[in-house]
């Protein structure tokens, strides 16, 4: 789609900047990446009034133009890189209007840099019911930018929004607020003079954040820094110095165009409910019920759509069985992708119910209760109070939990929980946990109410999560740190959560795995299909000439037959030759060469084990009998032995390979990505899977 | 007299900081000179603290609190 008007929303965190995105945008968004900068760029497009096309782009939330975590530098990225064309046509300033001192800082840097704005004074419903009153009009004036009310939430006043941003002026209008050349006169004078800039404070702002702007090229850096020099910039003094003049500015405003009541206890049910969420003993109570509360939540809520999925895969395998006549491409159809796209469709449910459930205690403020809680016992083994989100979003997936370290402002506390975070158990374990954990694990109650099956599954949860602290423990000591952390964050005040973007997150999320699982999936399927079905040389055709003779025709059934000739040709075939190689790797773990298939084709992505055991596992289905992966496994036997594959030792030794191993081709890129050094992603990726070798191997000898 | 010293409930008001590279931070949060702060609850692990500033709720680290002078 294209744009004829470049738009970008910028705002404080918790001020419902999303919230708004998403109203203006509705599901017409993406998801992409900023050129050159590896953060996330969400933008969406938004018709107006007047026929033309809005591209929305939403950048990070944050308190000030100068950023203090990986996240909040993009801000001036975007608004400042000329360049690449990047710089927004207008802004739209989101304010909470209950909160305006605080929020009026960052207005006002954004203001200096000369580009149109509009502000939306968001949330007024709740400043009203605050008694808070706000002379609107006198403060757009002031301000000399239009001001808009709105409740997001309430989704209030926001046609008057796409109004007044359908005719916002091609130029900034905005009233200077506080001198800027003041603060550091000769250097701004200095840098706008070299690099031929006429705005004093994106001078000033070169001169503090010239080492971590892409844009500017190498000389243009150093003359910057040579300038510092010479005039003795400081610049942390000059940011003192400016923050205090902003916020005279701020309080002069706010004196002239707000007013508020003498006794403003606005918070008193936030406080109340904090009283109990946050107690000495209740809060962690509370936290670990929630956590336990998810867990179930998982499993028993989602059996029902979960078997639905199941039945309607069965249902569309036999279909193609039955519609198609049989050949090659129509066993590749039925055996290999729709075999392996059911493994990853039936687990939708899962993953839904999770990123829901992880949405609302965001939403509602909880998640930065958990982290001011934690923070004390996070310290003491070398993380922070913020890595806790990470770490419960990695119950989800590790992928964006990963991306969501940048709003850890030290280096080495973000290290670790960039390291640590793919041990805690994803949503991709959770079909290899539930599979094995149905196979082996009696599925009935114990003391009432809690299910087997379920506390096999939350000790599963709590391995992850004592491992992840005890890596981290380890990695305190190795690294050094680079700067001093530091624990400053708002908590927000308790809301309701809001239902819309709950649903929207499940269904982004869903949509996602589905999307990106899925390719890769398929693809694996694919491989593994054509692996399976054919063998070196000629070896199929002498194992269909081998049981031709009459020896076997004449006491064999015809469906034995056909089993004994499937298997046979399954361990010629590639992927069998491929199985028995890395077997004696495997073997003291308790595996055989086919859950080694399973192994390998799972460092793609974990979720690919469920898939991979349906198409190998299909071969000894018989062919008018259609059943599910967790049958086929369970009726799966050792050919020499005549004993079950899949016993108890087994089971609990695969899935504490999955526990530990990093296989997740998605995981290592964005690892990567993150931190810029092979190196990470390599170390992380070794010890992990030496772990993850250790722990199968213990386990296995422990149970057997 | 720094912020750290406080009790929950107990109220000060912003003197000056003796950190620059905190106070640069505490400032952008609304901490500032003149501001008036209030003790909202500590941590069950007793760090870090919950304070009201500037009408609405902060929290930070015990040390990062001691680097406050109250008047």
């Amino acid at each position: 789609m294209k744009a004829d008007i470049r738009v970008a929303l910028v705002g404080n965190p918790n001020t419902g900047k999303s919230t708004l995105f998403n109203i203006l945008t509705g599901l017409n968004q993406k998801i992409g990446n900023f050129p050159g900068i590896t953060v996330d760029k969400k933008t969406g497009f938004c018709p107006l009034p007047d026929g033309r096309t809005a591209e929305i782009i939403d950048l990070p939330g944050t308190y000030s133009i100068y950023p203090k975590s990986k996240d909040e530098s993009i801000v001036f990225s975007v608004l400042a890189d000329k360049a690449k064309g990047m710089v927004p046509d207008l802004i739209v300033v989101i304010l909470d209007a209950s909160n305006l001192k605080r929020n009026l800082l960052l207005y006002t840097q954004i203001a200096d840099l000369k580009i149109p704005v509009v502000v939306a004074l968001n949330m007024i419903d709740v400043s009203e019911k605050a008694g808070i009153s706000i002379n609107i009009d006198l403060f757009a004036k002031k301000l000399g930018v239009p001001v808009v009310p709105i409740s997001a939430r309430k989704v209030m006043g926001i046609d008057q929004l796409k109004n007044t941003i359908t005719y916002a002026n091609k130029v900034a209008l905005q009233q200077d607020t506080i001198d800027v050349d003041a603060i550091a006169p000769q250097i701004i004078a200095q840098i706008k003079d070299d690099l031929k800039i006429d705005n004093p404070y994106y001078a000033l702002q070169l001169a503090h954040q010239h080492e971590t702007v892409s844009y500017l090229s190498s000389q243009e850096s150093d003359r910057i820094e040579h300038l510092e020099q010479e005039f003795s910039f400081h610049s942390q003094k000059a940011q003192a110095t400016e923050t205090i003049a902003r916020y005279n500015f701020i309080n002069d405003l706010l004196y002239d165009t707000v007013k508020k009541p003498e006794t403003a206890h606005d918070e008193t049910i936030s406080n109340k409910i904090d009283k109990i969420l946050t107690h000495k003993i209740f809060g962690f109570v509370i936290f670990f019920a929630i956590l336990m509360f998810i867990f179930q939540a998982i499993f028993s809520w989602s059996a029902y759509p979960m078997s639905l999925i199941e039945d309607l895969f069965i249902w569309l395998q036999s279909l193609v069985g039955k519609a198609l006549p049989p050949g090659p491409l129509v066993s590749l159809l039925g055996d290999g992708i729709l075999a392996g796209l059911s493994g990853v469709m039936v687990f939708v449910p899962q993953i839904a119910i999770l990123f829901a459930l992880i949405s609302i205690l965001e939403d509602t403020g909880y998640m930065s209760r958990v982290t001011f809680m934690m923070d004390k016992v996070m310290r003491k083994v070398g993380l922070n109070g913020k890595s806790v989100v990470p770490l419960i979003g990695g119950f989800a997936c590790a992928v964006p939990s990963i991306m969501s370290t940048r709003n850890i402002e030290n280096w080495k506390d973000r290290m670790i929980t960039i390291m640590v975070t793919p041990l805690v158990a994803c949503s991709a374990r959770l079909p290899v946990y539930t599979l094995l954990i149905a196979l082996v694990v009696p599925n009935r109650n114990v003391w009432w109410i809690f299910n087997l099956q379920g506390l096999a599954l939350t000790a599963m949860y709590l391995l992850s999560i004592v491992s992840a602290v005890v890596v981290a423990f380890v990695m305190k000591f190795i690294l050094k740190a680079r700067e001093r952390g530091y624990f400053i964050m708002e908590l927000p005040v308790y809301r309701m959560p809001r239902w819309k973007n709950v649903a929207f997150t499940m269904y982004d999320r869903s949509k996602t795995f589905v999307m990106q699982a899925g390719k890769v999936i398929i693809a694996v399927s694919i491989i593994l299909w054509v692996l399976k079905s054919y063998g070196p040389g000629n070896t199929f055709a002498r194992i269909d000439q081998k049981y031709s003779q009459s020896q076997y025709t004449k006491t064999m059934t015809p469906d034995s037959l056909t089993k004994v000739i499937a298997s046979e040709k399954l361990e010629t075939s590639y992927a069998g030759v491929f199985g028995h190689v890395i077997e004696p790797v495997i073997k003291p773990l308790g595996f055989d060469w086919k859950i080694g298939i399973a192994l390998i084709s799972s460092f793609a992505a974990r979720e690919v084990f469920v898939g991979t055991m349906a198409t190998i596992y299909s071969v000894e289905g018989d062919a008018d009998k259609m059943e599910s992966v967790q049958q086929k496994m369970h009726s799966a036997t050792n050919p020499q032995t005549g004993q079950p594959v899949f016993t108890l030792a087994v089971a609990f030794s695969l899935m504490m390979f999955y526990a530990f191993a990093m296989q997740c081709a998605s995981t290592v890129a964005v690892v990567y990505r993150e931190t810029k050094n092979w190196r990470w992603p390599a170390a992380q990726f070794a010890y992990m899977t030496a772990l993850a070798y250790a722990a199968s191997f213990i386990v296995y000898h422990l149970l057997k | 007299m720094t912020l750290s010293q406080l009790e929950v409930g107990q109220t000060g008001i912003v003197k000056e900081f003796t950190d620059l590279e905190m106070s640069v931070k505490l400032m952008e949060m609304g901490c500032l000179p003149g501001e008036e702060i209030r003790i909202s609850r500590i941590a069950p692990l007793g760090d870090p603290i919950a304070i009201h500033v500037s009408g609405y709720q902060l929290s930070l680290r015990k040390f990062e609190a001691s680097t406050i002078i109250l008047q």
